[in-house]
């Protein structure tokens, strides 16, 4: 069976500078890929145009077999995309942004209830559901992000720096939850947190200046530097040469 | 189309979310009622009729339709949400015809809050209602129509501010064009314009659904100037949408 995320030669300029250059990695079901990089490499340019929402300057991108661009609606059903930032309608209430989603998604009646009832737990956002988006912490804005892309249990996730503002409490569970989901979906989680990969993803690729690095298992990776240490070889491979001399 | 309805029921929803709806329900009928009653003689020139009203109606809308539009996709930029928004599984065009129908919604809610002018004028007298109701339909396609062109103007920018601003203009330009002023202008410098100016304008079309007089000819035109609005903002989105 194909993988279910698909990249090849995906390239993204702006005028002349180059973001993103010639990316090329699929993802199978079962594998959680840790898309690592400093500030800048092209780790949300890419997330964009994974989820077709930016339009590749060349390359392609398919989602369960759909190509996000010409088969755009296809490919997002099979998707659940928490963008950077975790954007969500500030006035809208915790449960009628989900409502809201699952509507768009074809949900009714009892079933999306359901929906909705699973993602809040999923979540953890059962205390805070009649709530105004706009009055919770950072960290509960996040997890409503992450309810949304969950909640309709799609085989593809794309989540930019989900863990992003939370305690380590809710990182935590956010990392379990992932991990537990992980089997039955390809997952893409862009972070900067390196510990991060090691406790739940099974591969890393590491991208700087919109080129990848290094892909493998990320303690093969982190075995690549003498130390032993995955923030080592980071650093090694993703500062330019100049300052790494 | 379930996804058409749900972003325009949550779309709708959002304008009633603060009370900025309201005041503006309110400025607007504030505003017809002060221009009708004050500027438009309506008590004074003894008719039962909604002439007046309607008069002054597409230059009000000038002014506050662009108000109504000018959050749809400048707010989504400004928010980001318009990256969660658009990787949703819909069409670009199903979220704007989506919008646009939220925004016609709450215009015709506002129109509709305007019923004690009728009330008014069927006390006073006998006016004839079918052609109220003409006026009143020549109102909403006018609506339909300044809307189209500020939302597609909203997906330009992440400011309001700039969006209601290009959008008065243009609207205005959409109502103005068959002025004397303009058409006398154009005919002596560029007389092509003049016949095209005088076919666009927004506010000659009105003036028959005034007169009670609905045409095949006057809705054909309405419909394709929503449709390339619609159209066009849906080419915008497509071009500006990750800027
Ligand atoms: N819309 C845009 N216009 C111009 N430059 C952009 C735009 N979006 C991103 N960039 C640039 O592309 C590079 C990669 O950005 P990004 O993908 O957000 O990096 P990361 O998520 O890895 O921190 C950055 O240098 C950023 O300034
Ligand atoms: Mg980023």
């Amino acid at each position: 069976m194909s993988a279910l995320i698909e990249i090849r030669g995906l390239t993204k300029r702006f005028g002349a500078f180059t973001a993103v250059d010639h990316i090329s990695f699929s993802v199978a079901r079962g594998e959680v890929l840790g898309f690592l990089g400093p500030n800048g490499a092209g780790k949300s340019t890419t997330m964009k145009m994974l989820a077709g929402f930016m339009t590749p300057t060349s390359g392609s991108a398919r989602i369960a077999g759909h190509d996000v661009q010409g088969d755009a609606v296809a490919a997002r059903r099979e998707l659940g995309f928490l963008p950077e930032g975790a954007p969500v309608y500030p006035d809208m209430t915790v449960i009628g942004f989900l409502r809201f989603t699952a509507r768009v998604r074809g949900f009714h009646g009892g079933e999306a209830h359901d929906r909705v009832e699973q993602a809040l737990s999923l979540a953890t956002l059962e205390g805070v559901r009649h709530l105004p988006v706009e009055t919770l912490s950072k960290g509960f804005k996040r997890r409503v992000g992450l309810a949304q892309a969950l909640l309709h249990d799609p085989p593809v996730l794309v989540l930019d720096e989900p863990t992003d503002g939370l305690d380590p409490n809710q990182k935590y569970e956010v990392r379990t939850l992932i991990s537990r989901m992980a089997p039955d979906k390809a997952i893409i989680i862009s972070t900067h947190i390196l510990e991060e990969v090691e406790a739940m993803c099974s591969r890393a690729i590491i991208i700087a200046a919109g080129r990848v690095v290094a892909d493998g298992v990320p303690d093969e990776l982190a075995r690549r530097h003498p130390s032993g240490k995955l923030e080592e070889m980071f650093r090694a491979i993703t500062q330019k040469p100049a300052e790494a001399a | 189309m379930h996804a058409i309805l749900s972003i325009a029921r949550r779309e709708l929803g959002g304008y009633f979310a603060t009370p900025v709806a309201f005041v503006f329900i309110v400025i607007f009928l504030v505003l017809q009622g002060t221009l009708t009653f004050s500027l438009g003689g309506f008590f004074e020139r003894d008719q039962a009729d909604l002439l007046p009203f309607f008069q002054f109606l597409p230059w009000v809308f000038v002014l506050l339709v662009p108000a109504i539009t000018m959050r749809l996709w400048a707010e989504e930029r400004r928010l980001g949400t318009i990256e969660l928004l658009l990787t949703l599984p819909l069409t670009q065009a199903q979220a704007v015809i989506g919008k646009f129908l939220a925004a016609w919604a709450f215009t015709v809610i506002a129109l509709a809050l305007t019923f004690p002018f009728v009330i008014t004028v069927n006390l006073l007298g006998h006016p004839d209602n079918g052609m109220i109701a003409a006026g009143y339909i020549g109102a909403v396609l006018v609506a339909g129509a300044f809307l189209a062109v500020g939302a597609a103007v909203s997906a330009l920018t992440k400011s309001q501010v700039i969006a209601f601003v290009i959008g008065v203009a243009l609207c205005f330009l959409f109502a103005a064009s068959a002025f004397p002023v303009v058409t006398d202008f154009l005919s002596h410098n560029l007389p092509v314009l003049a016949t095209i100016a005088r076919k666009v304008s927004i506010v000659d079309r009105f003036q028959s659904f005034v007169r009670g007089l609905i045409t095949l000819r006057d809705v054909i035109y309405f419909a394709s100037f929503i449709l390339f609005w619609l159209v066009t903002n849906t080419v915008i989105l497509e071009h500006r949408k990750a800027d």
